[in-house]
């Protein structure tokens, strides 16, 4: 089990680079790896849809831990979320590098008028500070607040599966699979909150029904208690 | 529906370039040094396109541009053909197992012939000629593509339009036994599309049925196809099986799946953007990673043939 647990970072890690390394393999014209008739476009896709895709492996982690019982997850959260920052950061280089051949008044132009890029954009900057914070050391002093900080993944999730939506011509299979998936994580999560809210309130009731048997007449002041 | 002979439909052809006539010649030429025998039947097999393999035909320079096309893998490999899946690579592998013979166009609406023809009696009274076309997607990627066929004006004349003809619809076949993605509610099946009656009339218009010599594939809409080389890609209808004139202009599949974003006339212009993506520049494909996009040029380069069909129309209202 230990031998289990040392080796699945450094699979995982292995497993993350994956596409990035088909994609090489593509770029290369290997033998059996192609990137198509537009190769820009099969890089730009590509690197968009693995850092979709690891936003929501990121976002199963903590429903996977709950379900499990087991903490192996958390400990590859952060890998997955940097991984996803990773592919976000090459789709955007493919973009500006090879889409728009450097040209920054072009990208500017685009990110201003077209919203799908402009919400795709945001997204990108939001992840920027999570990336840069997602050292133990940082965890360490920021205490509560990174906790709230790194909430922001909630929010870059959902313009992500935006800006994936916002670009299809018409067959909207694929962004609506990834919106599905997103509502079920994000669901969940607020499920719990709920079920969490609902064991607080269950237990002060309990609690105000033991003190009621004990003492009828501290009722009043308990009730009114804000 | 009457059915015409093809006898009857030849008729009415008598403006197109007698190929028969030209291959009848040879065969005379040749009977003088004691092959005409061979000769004819050679000429009367050539003169048929066949279902596969190369095709016989001229090469027309005056239609031609002068760019590199790109080559036959990246032409049939890189396909919008919805009817056999959405994904560009699709096609390739859905369509392997087409069925493009038997295969018949019906004709109706404002025209004296009108009927189900079978599509060699479509094809055989045209001689087919290899063109060099730009081909320019709506998604801002193009290509160059040495087409085989023949001017789409040809043939319409030979169903002899009435003056109400003033549009002319097109319809893809309706099979979601061989074309999956049909099952598939994505745009309304069977696609349509349509071209106001002098477009269609146009030289550049182009009845499609071969690829770079050969027999067109059929992910590239064997086995006929339209190519209007102005207008964006979806314009240009694969697979045809129906052909009607009409007096009204035409519903057609996209510009009914979205109408804010693709219109009836879908012009290539790089003044009006698509409203979520600039068609500015665009994608030339072929040139690699590194290749700069190229400016996309209004009417697709063809303005001096094409443009006074538009004269004095709002493009922003009618793109």
């Amino acid at each position: 089990m230990r031998a289990v647990r040392r080796l699945l970072k450094p699979a995982a890690f292995a497993a993350c680079l994956v596409p990035a390394m088909r994609m090489t393999a593509g770029v290369f014209a290997l033998p059996g790896f192609s990137l198509g008739a537009d190769p820009v476009a099969a890089l730009l896709h590509g690197c968009g849809r693995w850092a979709l895709n690891f936003l929501l492996i990121t976002l199963c982690m903590t429903p996977l831990k709950n379900w499990s019982g087991s903490r192996l997850p958390l400990g590859l959260r952060r890998m997955f979320g940097l991984f996803a920052f990773f592919y976000a950061a090459l789709h955007l280089t493919v973009y500006v590098f090879l889409d728009q051949s450097g040209n920054v008044a072009a990208v500017w132009r685009d990110v201003v008028k077209r919203p799908y890029i402009t919400i795709g954009m945001i997204a990108l900057i939001l992840l920027i500070p999570l990336a840069l914070t997602s050292t133990a050391r940082s965890m360490r002093r920021l205490g509560r607040r990174w906790t709230v900080l790194h909430r922001l993944i909630y929010a870059i999730a959902i313009l992500g599966v935006w800006h994936f939506w916002w670009q299809v011509k018409r067959d909207i299979r694929e962004p609506l699979l990834y919106a599905c998936g997103l509502a079920v994580l994000l669901g969940y999560r607020l499920w719990k909150k709920r079920a969490a809210a609902a064991r607080i309130s269950a237990a002060r009731l309990a609690e105000i029904g033991e003190a009621l048997a004990a003492d009828p007449r501290s009722s009043a002041s308990r009730c009114t208690d804000p | 529906m009457r059915k015409i002979s093809p006898a009857d439909a030849r008729i009415t052809s008598s403006q197109v370039t007698p190929y028969e006539t030209y291959l009848s010649r040879r065969a005379l030429l040749a009977g003088a040094v004691g092959i005409a025998a061979a000769g004819r039947f050679g000429g009367a097999a050539r003169a048929a396109v066949p279902a596969q393999g190369a095709l016989s035909y001229t090469r027309d320079a005056k239609y031609s541009v002068a760019d590199q096309p790109n080559t036959f893998g990246d032409i049939s490999t890189y396909n919008n053909y919805y009817e056999f899946g959405t994904d560009k690579a699709d096609p390739a592998k859905n369509a392997r197992n087409f069925r493009t013979r038997p295969w018949s166009v019906t004709v109706g609406g404002a025209a004296d012939v009108t009927g189900t023809f079978h599509l060699e009696d479509i094809l055989k009274p045209h001689p087919l000629e290899e063109r060099i076309y730009r081909f320019r997607c709506v998604e801002a990627w193009s290509m160059v593509v040495p087409w085989v066929g023949f001017p789409l004006g040809d043939l319409l004349r030979r169903f002899k339009p009435t003056s109400n003809a003033k549009y002319v619809q097109f319809k893809t076949l309706y099979d979601p036994q061989q074309m999956p993605g049909e099952r598939v509610p994505v745009l309304t099946w069977p696609y349509t599309e349509g071209l106001r009656i002098d477009e269609a009339m146009h030289p550049l218009s182009m009845m499609v049925v071969g690829l770079y010599g050969k027999v067109l594939p059929n992910q590239n809409g064997a086995p006929l196809r339209l190519i209007v080389p102005w207008k964006y890609g979806f314009k240009s209808i694969k697979a045809v099986v129906g052909i009607h004139f009409m007096a009204d202009e035409p519903g057609t599949t996209w510009a009914g799946a979205a109408p804010g974003e693709y219109g009836f006339f879908a012009n290539v212009n790089p003044a009006v953007p698509h409203p979520r993506w600039s068609q500015a520049t665009e994608r030339r494909l072929g040139g690699g990673l590194f290749a700069p996009r190229i400016a996309t040029l209004p009417y697709n380069g063809y303005a001096d043939q094409v443009a006074s069909l538009y004269r004095g129309m709002d493009l922003r209202k009618y793109f």
